[in-house]
């Protein structure tokens, strides 16, 4: 039996209720609120505060209610597709078209933003107590709360596309808040080069679909572009390299989401923007922004998924398997060595995201989805741990220099160690377990190929590894970093509690015995699933997880090493850890290849423009500075001259002429009379028959 | 064109002359004194008889007078150092000739065109009266503002420069 | 020469020579002198027209050389006023030496 049948489909219900009519405030709110705060000056803490956590509460209340509404559709046994589509501009007989969907996906995805990002602002609140620039945090988060939304609801592919490049200025503002570090800088200009290159491609892919499909929406009463009318056309079309147009199409969007989620070559700005505030991490590069991506295909996946061979497989989602599995295993690999605390999980993210990516391509929107949901909460709440132990330790990050916080800060350790042992994917009690598993059980019935499976579940087992060593290094032995550490105040705590409960509970939204998650999604009756290869696996990720943790332990645990002694593993494999910690010189590579070569370009279009436009312009400029100068000789020796002279003259005559006006009465009289004379002979003469 | 007319002629002209070439400025008023009157026998000799009577009453009778008080004012009785006539005299003549000239010829050329009439018109005070009541009583109203006016303006411009009646 | 013509020459006469003493006289009450002979001549002239044109019953040139006379006696009081004044501030009456508006 494969996993991706439909079966047992609802009825479809596509008109909008009053629900959908308000669904776009739920963007909009967090959106007007940064606009808000962005006018305030920076000593307004409490109402930017108010303002920003306020706008999401009431954004997750509105998203609850529509998660509601999507739920008692499915309870009633319909499959609820809700748009609400407008024109924004219309050009002759084409149109830009904008408009927002609710149905199971957005809605699931709506609440997990909505909650996980409200317990990252409460938790802000305490994080960035002591930042002089608290308003400006908030402003930005908001601003950053509102985009994703936007992308979550967007119906349309233009919306969401503006919605995606919101979300990477704001991931930019956010990595980089920091500015004055050169270091920070450096990583938020990484991280919005690298998620360009992507989204070049993505915006190739949405020009390439909205020519040949005519529309920009995806749901629209059978003529949107993920509709079986538009997806029919699109595969007749053949595009080279024997894809289809879906499938060059498909091919083109992921290279965004790849960009977005950290995918192989793009993944090289992931770790980098650990240099953003811990909150910013945990949001951005846990819960949120990297889910984006896997978010994207996921929304189009009936695009990536037309003309489906047996076993739901296309070029395209081969690729996206092939992909993701590599990245969860290069990901993992290079965590193992890294010794920055927040590193690692930027890490473990990109592997885990790797993960998400290969359920996507083998398993379908579910159970891509399924770990989605799952890992915002756990590595949301492991990437708050980590700042909570920062922020108790006085700002240290390396590993090496920690230790023993175990006593020194018990609800962080525990709340951790929930988180961790989630990651893992301990068995039963955890949700990474089930979401993991149906990742696995995708991979293991995969018809391309095998060697998939084999990559995730290297990667499971270095995943262990690397977080035992990192849990061992920062919580038992003794502590090795200075001053006085203590446990983080309440408002930062909380929300780890939180975070932890649904860590574990969460999973049972996914369990084989009780698949809701993939009923909900898919928009059928859930009915569980029963297979005997199903106990196989879970034993066989099971035992694997305890090897992995047992090693972990083994080499790493319980000792306490000195800060600058080499780690355990570097001294028995030191060419191998040498690579592992240079994170496979990706980055040297690209510096001396592709940024080189930019480099290079950029001087030369220096040089064409200083000298080759540049110079134009001067000659220009001297041509015109010649004319001036000529004319201004014309000026000040012809024309002003002439007028002088003529001046002069008329002053002469009026001197002549005032002369006669001598002053005495009878000369004038006696030109009186001279007149009177020559009138009248005038008169004589011309009154002549 | 009798013997009369030519002997009132030549007073008057004399009397012009007079007051033209005299240098004393007394003798020069009385010389024009002289020349009103022969201008207003020569009205009376063109049956002008209210007029006439208007020339002696308001010519010899005020202006004249005011010619001698003027003189009186303003010492005109003492002889100036460079002599009554002006350097250029000759060019003033010329042109006093030349409009002589102009006039004399137009009149004789002309002259003998005009339809004359050559009765005596009777003319009565009465109709005088009447007819300065009557179409011409504009101009009457506006000679009497003219006066009125001018001798306002007379004794202001004459008046000493201290303010106020002296 | 008719009796109107012989008037007009006398009228003629007394208007040049009324002009040329206006013209060369140096003292300003001569020049009034010589406007009054002006004025006179002209009057002169109205009454000799009034005699012997058509209608004088009419009245016309009476009443114009009337009211001459009356125009002519008010120019008179205000232009010795005005010599009377002028001679106060510079204590002559030869016109030629009152030159100060000379252009």
């Amino acid at each position: 039996m494969t996993l991706i049948q439909e079966v047992n489909l609802f009825t479809p219900q596509t008109t909008a209720s009053a629900i959908t009519g308000v669904l776009w405030l739920i963007p909009a709110l967090p959106i007007v609120a940064s606009g808000c705060i962005a006018l305030f000056k920076q000593p307004l803490r409490r109402a930017a505060v108010t303002l920003s956590i306020g706008s999401l509460g009431i954004s997750l209340l509105i998203a609850i209610a529509a998660f509601a509404h999507v739920l008692s559709g499915w309870l009633a046994g319909n499959a609820v597709r809700e748009t609400v589509n407008f024109t924004w501009i219309r050009f002759g007989s084409s149109a830009v078209e904008l408009g927002w969907v609710l149905d199971p996906l957005s809605a699931v995805m709506l609440v997990m933003v909505c909650f996980v990002g409200l317990l990252i602002f409460i938790y802000s609140t305490g994080y960035m107590e002591h930042d002089e620039n608290f308003t400006r945090f908030f402003c930005f988060l908001s601003l950053f709360a509102g985009a994703m939304l936007g992308v979550v609801i967007s119906n349309s592919i233009l919306m969401l596309f503006m919605c995606w490049e919101l979300v990477g200025l704001t991931s930019y503002l956010l990595i980089g808040f920091w500015y004055h570090r050169p270091s920070a800088a450096a990583a938020a200009k990484k991280a919005f080069l690298t998620t360009r290159v992507g989204d070049i491609f993505f915006l190739l892919g949405i020009i390439w679909l909205f020519a040949q499909t005519g529309t920009l929406l995806f749901y629209s009463h059978g003529t949107g572009s993920l509709e079986p009318l538009a997806l029919a056309s699109l595969l007749t079309q053949h595009a080279g390299l024997g894809l289809t147009a879906a499938g060059a199409i498909g091919l083109l969007i992921f290279a965004g989401a790849a960009g977005k989620s950290g995918q192989l070559p793009l993944h090289v700005w992931l770790p980098d923007a650990m240099e953003g505030p811990t909150p910013v991490s945990a949001l951005i590069h846990a819960a949120t922004m990297v889910a984006a991506g896997v978010y994207l295909i996921a929304r189009v996946y009936p695009l990536m998924q037309a003309g489906a061979l047996t076993g739901g497989v296309t070029t395209s989602l081969t690729v996206v398997t092939w992909v993701g599995a590599s990245t969860a295993v290069f990901a993992a690999l290079i965590a193992v060595a890294q010794n920055d605390i927040k590193r690692i999980l930027a890490y473990s993210t990109v592997s885990q995201l790797g993960y998400m990516m290969a359920g996507l391509g083998m398993g379908g929107v579910a159970v891509g989805m399924f770990h989605l949901i799952t890992h915002a909460f756990f590595k949301a709440l492991l990437f708050m741990g980590a700042g909570s132990v920062i922020h108790g330790s006085h700002d240290e990050q390396d590993i090496r220099n920690l230790g023993g916080l175990k006593q020194l800060m018990p609800i962080t350790f525990v709340t951790y160690v929930i988180g961790m042992l989630a990651l893992c994917g301990f068995p039963l009690f955890f949700s990474g377990f089930w979401s993991k598993d149906a990742i696995l059980e995708a991979a293991q019935h995969w018809t391309v190929a095998r060697a998939p499976f084999y990559m995730l579940v290297c990667g499971a087992l270095l995943t262990a590894f690397y977080m035992t060593r990192q849990v061992s290094y920062v919580f038992f032995g003794q502590y090795r970093g200075h001053g006085h550490a203590h446990e983080s105040p309440r408002v930062m705590t909380m929300p780890l509690a939180i975070l932890a409960f649904f860590a574990v509970a969460l999973g049972a939204i996914g369990t084989p015995a009780w698949p809701w998650f993939r009923a909900f999604l898919d928009g059928h009756a859930a009915e569980s699933l029963s297979e005997p290869g199903l106990f196989a696996l879970m034993a066989t990720s099971s035992l694997v997880v305890l090897i992995g943790l047992g090693l972990g332990w083994v080499v790493y645990g319980n000792k306490s090493p000195e800060p600058e002694a080499p780690d355990a593993l570097q001294v028995k494999m030191p060419a191998v850890w040498n690579v592992l910690q240079n994170k496979f010189y990706i980055d040297e590579l690209y510096g001396a290849t592709i940024i080189a070569f930019y480099a290079w370009w950029a001087r030369v279009a220096d040089w064409l423009d200083r000298r080759v436009w540049g110079g134009a312009v001067a000659a220009v400029t001297w041509l015109f500075g010649l004319f001036a100068k000529f004319n201004r000789f014309l000026d000040a020796n012809v024309v002003d001259g002439t007028f002088d002279k003529g001046c002069e003259e008329i002053s002469t005559g009026g001197g002549l002429l005032a002369s006669i006006q001598s002053g005495v009465v009878q000369n004038y009289l006696r030109i009186l009379a001279l007149a009177v004379v020559a009138l009248v002979l005038i008169l004589f003469w011309s009154s002549r028959p | 064109m009798t013997a009369i007319f030519y002997l009132i002629a030549a007073i008057t002209v004399a009397g012009g002359l007079a007051a033209v070439l005299l240098k004393n400025l007394v003798h020069c008023a009385l010389a024009v004194t002289v020349a009103f009157g022969g201008i207003a026998l020569l009205f009376l000799s063109l049956e002008a008889q209210f007029a006439g009577f208007v020339q002696i009453l308001v010519y010899i009778g005020a202006v004249a007078i005011l010619i001698v008080f003027a003189i009186l004012l303003t010492r005109g009785s003492d002889i100036p150092k460079d002599g009554v006539f002006s350097k250029t005299w000759l060019t003033g003549v010329a042109i006093a000739a030349a409009v002589f000239a102009v006039i004399g010829y137009a009149v004789i050329n002309s002259v003998n065109a005009i339809p004359q009439q050559d009765a005596v018109p009777h003319v009565t005070v009465h109709d005088i009266g009447l007819a300065l009541v009557g179409p011409y009583v504009l101009p009457l109203e506006i000679v009497a503002l003219l006066l009125t006016a001018a001798t306002v303006g007379a004794v202001i411009v004459a008046m000493h420069e201290k303010g106020g009646s002296e | 020469m008719t009796p109107l013509g012989g008037y007009l020459l006398v009228a003629a006469l007394m208007f040049a020579i009324g002009l040329a003493g206006a013209l060369v006289r140096r003292n300003a009450i001569m020049v009034l002198i010589g406007i009054e002979l002006m004025l006179n001549s002209a009057n002169l002239n109205f009454i000799a027209f009034w005699r012997y044109g058509p209608h004088p019953e009419a009245l016309t040139g009476m009443m114009f050389a009337i009211f001459s006379i009356a125009v002519a006696a008010a120019e008179a009081a205000v232009g010795l006023g005005l010599v009377i004044a002028i001679y106060r501030h510079t204590h002559t009456t030869e016109i030629d030496k009152i030159n100060r508006m000379k252009g």
